[in-house]
Order: C-alpha cells, then structure tokens, then sequence
C-alpha cells in the first residue's frame, strides 16, 4: 500500500481553499494527522466498482417539488438580527474585489 | 422515586391523575441539574426560566381540557437544534453568539405537543466526534464514572437522561451520534431511517447521513417521541411523503418467529468479550420469546469506515464552508481542532484531480455496502449487532489519535451509510458500565425494531438501575 505524503505546501494550500489558518505547529501536526487518515482509506481502491453506480440520495427520492408560490419566510429585521455588521437593512462586509485583487 | 426520574409514560399519568404539576416536575429537573451539572456538564444552557413559563402553560392547558401527547413533559435538546430566542451554539464557538430567530421542526413539533424544553445540552463542536470531548464548552463526564466519556457527539443528551435531568432528549446522528453516546450511558436511542424525521433548522453536519432522532428512558418513550417528530416537511426535501405509522401502538406485538441476524463482521476478535456475553444473554432472551436467530455476513463492512471518513467530511467541508461570520456567528478562525482536520480532509477528497478517486469511490462502495443490508433483509427481518466493540473508554484516551477515535465508529456508521433505522438498547451492565445492543431494520421499518427493542427490555428487565451520583 503507497503511503501518503502530505507535503507542508499542500497543506497550506488546502487550509487556504478551505479559508482556514494555520500556525507552523498545525501545519506538522495535519500533514501527519491527515497523512495517516488518507492512509486509512486507502483500502477502497481495492474495491471493484466498475459496474457501480454511486449513492447520493439513499431511499431513493428524485426531483422533490413544491408549488411555485411564495411562502412565509423571515422578515429584514430577523435576518439581521444575527449580522456581525448591518447598514441599511443590508449585510455588510468588506469588499470582495478588494480582497482578491 | 422522585419526579424527574419518571418515564414519559409515568410522567403523563401522574400529570393526567393530577398527582403532580407541569410546574413541580419541571422544577424537580432543574434542581436536579442545579444538583449533578457541576459533576457532569451536560447543558450548554439551561432554561429555568422559559422552561417555567412553558410549564405554567402546560398546566393551564390541561385544565382546559388539552390532550396533548407530551404536554408538562421536560425534555432537553442538543445545542445544535436552532431553538428561536435560545442561544444555539453546536458546540462550538464560532456560534457561541448566535440567538436563533426560528425553531427547527423537530424543536417546532415538540413545543407543539406540549413539552417544556428545559435546556441545550453540550456536544462535540459541530456534532464531530465520539466521545464528547470536542466541544469547546468544556466536556462532558459520564454518570456512571466520572473518569470516562459519555459517548458522542450527543454527549450531554445521553448524559442528561441517563442523570434524570430531563424526561428525554433530542440528538442528531451522523455515524453513530445518538447510539453510541446511549449505549455509553445506558439509555435507549433512536437513528430513524434517513429522511423520517425532519432535519430543518438542525446545523449541518454531512447531508446525505445526517439523521434527527432522541434518547430516551425506554422503548416506549422513544415510540411516542418518534409519533411525533416524523414525517413530511415542506422545509427539508429529504422527507418522503409517507404515512407515519403509530409507533406506540403495535409496540407489544409479539416477536415469535421474528428473524434476527447476526453480523459475522460485527462479532470479531476485537470485541470486548463481556460486551459479547451481555449481547448472546440478550439474545437468548430473545430466543426464548421465540425469535429465530442466525448467522449472516455483510460482506462489505470492512470498507465501511474508511467510506464514512472519506463522505462525512467531504460534506463537512461543504457544509462548514457557510460559517463566514457575517450574516451570523463568528469568523472562521475560531474554528477548533477536529473541525478544521475534518473541514480540510473533506476540502482534499473533494479537490480537482481526487474528487473521483475519493468521493466518488467512496459513493460508490456506499452503494455496496447498502446493498449488504438488502440481501440480508430478504433473509431476516432484522440485525442485531452490538453498538460499539468496547466499553466508555477513559477521558483523553483517544483525544491525541483521530484514527482511534474514529474506529469508535465502526459499528454504529453502516446504519447511516444504509440509511437505515436502528435503535441502540442497554442490555446490562459490565463492570458497573453500561452496554449498549443495537438492533437495525430495512428503511422505513421502526415499527419492528421498536417492537423488538421492547420485547427485549421487557425480557431482561433491567431493575431500572441508575448511575450513582
């Protein structure tokens, strides 16, 4: 069975798609926690799946509708009431373009 | 015998025969919280003041003639159930501020009936974990050995009961999260069949397993909870529009001839073998009662926790992935440790170049190992396994290796990938430490693993021991 290897650069990188920080200490200890997990679960690629279909939806329910119709939902206030920072019944946050640019 | 240690079904006559109020005996819950919650830390919050107000409620209710199904009852809900005007945490601190604005249905159905919520108990943050220990408002300790855990993720429900704190409690159950905390604190718990009990307004944890259910005392009061909280609801699309039986009424059916499997994968070299000898006396009750018991194999349970550990924390990631601080709660790093390795496993697994070799492998054995508990459910009627392979471990035993603390899972994580139902029953005690059986059904079939469970319980009788606090 390969062994996993998580570099310290991958896991950066992982925390950084998962908007997560790490310090120094973090990043040892996931590279060989995670490491040893992905390990674990190597012994799936043992299994033949080639004529298997995947489980998403387990009882089986496809396509749940309702009618198109407005229904009762939380007032502007409510919504708000939980918002780090409101203005103008709207949330508000810092700019995303700036944050990427 | 004091009021709080009353089952549902006690509780209700003595309310009916006006032998005690709503009042008296939400308030012999709060005194007796106020009396064990330093030893055992069970609640995240606790509402002695709206508990009160409801019970007030109740008690004028049923002077006016209501017959509500649990009306005056005291029952305490996981933190992760949004309760409106109650803080609603999931254990973790990134929520510790947030004051919930609506009610989950479950929460919704059980106000509804009249029961009085007496409190928010304590679970692992985010409901990731077996023992407890992961929540960020300190953990939980066992009742009936301080020095070890109550089982997780809903540590304090199972604790709560198990402590007569509360009549019941509600617990969400993802891969073992209400089972194995029960049969760690000698309590009954309850996984529906996925999609039976509505998950609206309860934070998410892996979408396709997540499961809403409740611990109670006995079987009988887990039937009438479930009477309640399942069915059809407009607001979680997982919910099928089927009938929803009574599952109180049929519960004394006879269980002669009834055909009970037994797992061949379950009973293995690493099961503690008194766990073992408690199940095969069970069993043999059972057998008494005119059950047909035999072996039989679900050939691909070795593959299921390594398919539980690549979904599961997949759709944690997803999931998870909400928390941004701004429409609610606080920013992302007040994250914890488990959160962010199950957050970053599951961001891995589901990353460009590994998402087939991960995921959609991994839905791919689920489909196999689903198809286990089909065939084997044309040989037998139900499937009797035991819930975990050993006793409560002690605190911090497992806290340094994620891996061990997983294979806490092995038995209990099937049943979800299945999207079974099952019912984990206490069968006796080891060592003075509870032991848990769990008994799985084909989708939808409560009904019969509820008739089973009280077959059982009646059978073995447990002398209603309680822990010693």
């Amino acid at each position: 069975m390969k062994k996993t290897k998580l570099t310290p650069q991958k896991v950066r990188h992982i925390a950084k798609l998962a908007g997560l920080t790490l310090s120094p200490s973090e990043v040892k200890k996931s590279q060989k926690q995670l490491s040893g997990i992905l390990d674990y679960v190597e012994i799936l690629q043992r299994v033949d799946t080639k004529k298997v279909e995947p489980t998403s939806q387990v009882t089986g329910l496809k396509n749940v509708l309702r009618k198109d119709k407005a229904e009762k939902c939380l007032t502007q206030k409510e919504t708000l009431a939980n918002a780090s920072e409101a203005k103008s019944g709207f949330f508000k946050t810092k700019s995303v373009k700036e944050k990427w640019s | 015998m004091e009021l709080n240690e009353l089952t549902i079904t006690q509780a209700l006559k003595g309310l009916k025969e006006k032998k005690f109020s709503a009042v008296e005996l939400a308030r012999t819950c709060l005194a007796r919280i106020k009396k064990v919650e330093p030893k055992i830390n069970a609640f995240i919050t606790v509402c002695e003041k709206k508990a009160l107000n409801q019970a007030q409620k109740a008690d004028k209710a049923r002077q006016q003639g209501s017959q509500s199904p649990l009306l005056g009852i005291p029952i305490a809900v996981k933190d992760i159930f949004s309760t409106s005007g109650i803080k609603t945490t999931a254990g973790s601190k990134v929520l510790a501020n947030y004051l919930p604005v609506y009610d989950a249905t479950t929460v919704k159905k059980l106000k509804e009936a009249g029961a009085v919520i007496i409190g928010k108990t304590n679970l692992d943050a985010w409901a990731h974990g077996s023992s407890g220990e992961n929540s960020d408002f300190g953990l939980t300790k066992n009742p009936w050995d301080l020095s070890r855990v109550p089982g997780g993720s809903s540590s304090g429900s199972a604790a709560a009961v198990a402590a007569d704190m509360c009549l019941a409690a509600t617990g969400t159950d993802t891969g073992g999260s209400i089972r194995l905390p029960a049969a760690f604190c000698g309590v009954v718990g309850l996984k529906p069949t996925y999609g039976r009990v509505s998950r609206y307004g309860v934070v998410a944890m892996a979408s396709s397993l997540d499961a809403v259910g409740h611990l109670a005392k006995n079987v009988t009061d887990a039937a009438i909870i479930l009477n309640i909280t399942a069915g059809k609801d407009l607001l979680d699309a997982t919910t099928p529009p089927r009938a929803v039986p009574d599952y109180s009424q049929n519960i004394n059916q006879p269980i002669r001839d009834l055909k009970i499997g037994l797992p061949k994968e379950y009973f293995i070299k690493g099961l503690n073998s008194k766990i073992k000898q408690s199940l095969v006396v069970a069993l043999a009750k059972m057998e008494k009662l005119g059950a047909k018991i035999s072996e039989i194999s679900l050939p691909h349970t070795k593959y299921a926790l390594a398919v539980y550990y690549i979904i599961q924390p997949s759709e944690v990631s997803s999931n998870l992935g909400r928390y941004d601080g701004i429409r609610y709660g606080f920013p992302r790093n007040k994250f914890t440790d488990e959160a962010k390795r199950r957050i970053m496993l599951g961001t891995y697994t589901l990353s460009a170049g590994y998402y087939e070799a991960y995921y959609l492998q991994a839905m791919k054995v689920r489909t196999l190992i689903k198809k286990d508990f089909e065939d084997a459910f044309k040989k037998v009627d139900l499937i009797i396994t035991p819930v975990s392979p050993d006793l409560p471990f002690k605190l911090g035993e497992k806290v340094d290796n994620p891996l061990k603390m997983y294979l806490s899972d092995i038995f209990t994580s099937t049943a979800n990938l299945a999207g079974v139902p099952a019912l984990s029953l206490p069968v006796g005690l080891v060592d003075n430490l509870p032991v848990g059986m769990q008994i799985i059904g084909p989708q939808f079939a409560e009904s019969l693993i509820l008739q089973a469970g009280f077959a059982c319980e009646k059978a073995i009788n447990l002398c209603q021991e309680k822990p010693k606090l």
